[in-house]
């Protein structure tokens, strides 16, 4: 199960300029030649991109069989494996970048992940979803209901986000963990990017938040 | 026979893990396709261990088809169109390499258990003398399953440099002591016939075919699934409507396992299986590479392995479970090395890399793909 919703799923295999709005963020975030490991990776559409358009060394790790197979059989070097089991024996530095795009929410242990993300990468890029975001702060304030938007399409009992943060609670785990924020892009609803991570309105308006973290 | 043959170890004798040497011995391998000019398109397919190299050929004594037709030919996923494709019989074989049934030249008479034991390592050796002997610098790729999976492996750790890719499948980076005892059971099946003749069954004009039958029924049922077996036969009776209160081959089980045994033996050779299954038990690449540790095989010079690997496995395959493969891919991992891992899901055990698996199918095409794409490979133009 994505932890997005069917739609979104269906967006992140859309290939060229066509890959999802955070992927197409997190991809701007890559320096050319790098090497990456994209965590998640499902059918691949972000490691594709980044090896035609950046020329980077991208590996893979998917949990899906299906997102598997459509990966090697594109040629792209991933394997199946658990993020929370199958990342720690990668050596210290491994990779430039270590990429997880919307699925902190959906570990069991997410402090963890960042945490080996960090080590094996000499930057993490994260992608989160906003639980602080307007909308959702809105419907459970006037349906005092779960919330369930377009983004994060499903009901309380079969989600796979068992970890939602906001922003702030995002940036308050990284100072914990003496993780720099290096970059930081907060997106709207619209999908543009706005606002500046440190500040209230960022966690209002903004649906997500892309973070680049280093290791200080 | 079809195929190629050629005497290697002549200049000097190939020294064996044993400490033995072997000199002037065969190796028969077959061909497909073409080499292109630069010598960059070589793909060394590792055969298991009751395989030949009659991958696409006929079999010259069961008449059957090549046993990896479905995944090697023109415009299949290791396309001979495009990949000059080499397969060799294994020393200590028995379908045209030198092994037990052979000569010994120092004695005039068949080796039988003077052979010297061999080891995956050795098999891997004669390959190499062989890919040398046939003017490859560099394979484009290594690719084998079960114990042909084990040649891969070792190939990637003995000669880095002269792999480009590695695709072991349906394999294990050591035997286990369920496979050893397995392997057991059948060498003593084939040792307990008294036809086997203390190994020299051939001087004396007699055939363990007993005892090698009971072996391979027994190795049979470990390459298929439970839920396969049930499939194919469930508790159906053979050629008769209630059971015999004897011990005729009632159920249909038992009856396709006899026949099973019945004609492995006309083109398998009995001191052979001993010793093949001999060199898969003793094979263990964390010890001999590894110190101990799988991950140290795969690093030299501090430096992880340049090789890139595809492994996969199947889940209903019990006798090289997944977690064999998935151990391979942490080791692989802790050095940073390019590695992809798939485990197809199919209900067909160990035997589904021989099968019709057009996922497994689509994995290695793609893989193969991608290599070819890094190693700057165009399509070889036919006129």
């Amino acid at each position: 199960m994505s932890p997005l919703d069917g739609n979104q799923a269906a967006d992140r295999s859309a290939s060229g300029n066509g890959i999802r709005t955070d992927l197409k963020l997190i991809a701007e975030m890559v320096e050319p030649g790098s090497r990456v490991l994209d965590v998640g990776c499902g059918d691949g559409a972000l490691l594709a991109f980044l090896s035609r358009r950046k020329g980077v060394d991208g590996r893979g790790i998917e949990l899906s069989m299906d997102g598997v197979h459509q990966c090697v059989a594109q040629g792209l070097p991933v394997i199946q494996g658990d993020a929370e089991t199958d990342l720690k024996d990668y050596p210290p530095g491994a990779f430039d970048y270590v990429i997880l795009s919307q699925t902190l929410q959906a570990m069991r242990e997410p402090r963890t992940v960042l945490e080996t993300m960090t080590r094996i990468g000499r930057r993490a890029i994260v992608s989160v979803p906003n639980f602080g975001y307007w909308r959702i702060r809105a419907q459970l304030l006037l349906t005092g209901r779960m919330p369930v938007t377009e983004k994060l399409g499903y009901q309380w009992w079969e989600t796979p986000n068992i970890h939602f943060c906001t922003i702030k609670d995002f940036v308050a785990l990284a100072g914990e963990m003496g993780l720099r924020i290096e970059r930081c892009l907060i997106v709207n609803g619209a999908g543009r990017v706005t606002g500046h991570a440190h500040s209230g309105l960022a966690n209002l308006l903004g649906e997500q938040g892309v973070f680049m973290l280093r290791r200080d | 026979m079809p195929g190629h043959r050629v005497t290697l170890g002549v200049e000097r004798p190939m020294r064996l893990d044993s400490g033995a040497e072997l000199g002037h011995f065969e190796v028969a391998y077959q061909t497909y396709g073409a080499l292109n000019a630069d010598r960059s398109n070589a793909i060394l397919i590792c055969h298991a261990l009751t395989g030949d190299h009659y991958v696409l050929d006929r079999h010259p004594v069961t008449g059957k088809p090549g046993w990896w037709e479905m995944l090697v030919g023109p415009g299949k996923p290791v396309d001979t169109d495009r990949y000059f494709v080499i397969c060799s019989n294994v020393i200590g074989g028995c379908m045209g390499s030198t092994g037990p049934k052979e000569t010994d030249p120092a004695t005039g008479k068949p080796y039988g258990l003077g052979f010297p034991v061999i080891t995956i390592g050795d098999m891997v050796r004669a390959q190499k003398l062989l890919v040398e002997h046939l003017g490859i610098q560099q394979l484009f790729c290594v690719i084998g399953g079960s114990m042909g999976g084990m040649q891969v492996l070792q190939w990637a750790v003995a000669y880095p440099e002269s792999v480009f890719a590695a695709v072991p499948i349906a394999t294990a980076a050591r035997h286990s002591a369920q496979n050893i005892a397995f392997h057991e059971v059948g060498r003593q099946a084939i040792m307990a016939d008294p036809d086997w003749a203390g190994g020299n069954y051939l001087l004396e004009g007699t055939r363990p075919h007993r005892g090698l039958a009971v072996a391979r029924m027994a190795a049979h049922i470990t390459y298929l699934s439970e839920p396969a077996l049930h499939r194919k036969f469930g508790r159906n009776l053979q050629n008769r409507q209630t059971v015999t209160y004897g011990f005729d081959a009632d159920f249909q089980v038992e009856s396709y396992l006899r026949h099973q045994g019945i004609t492995f033996v006309e083109r398998f050779d009995a001191n052979s299986y001993l010793y093949i299954t001999r060199a898969m038990d003793y094979f263990d690449l964390a010890a001999d590479y590894g110190g101990g540790t799988l991950s140290n095989a795969f690093r030299k010079d501090g430096k992880g392995t340049p090789v890139r690997f595809c492994l996969a496995s199947f889940s209903s395959d019990w006798l090289f479970p997944t977690s064999e493969s998935r151990a391979i891919v942490h080791a692989l991992n802790a050095v940073a090395a390019n590695v992809s891992f798939v485990e197809i899901r199919t209900d067909k055990g160990h035997d589904s890399f021989l099968l019709d698996e057009p996922e497994f199918h689509q994995v290695i095409r793609g893989f193969l793909e991608g290599c070819a794409e890094h190693r700057g490979l165009t399509r070889v133009s036919w006129p």
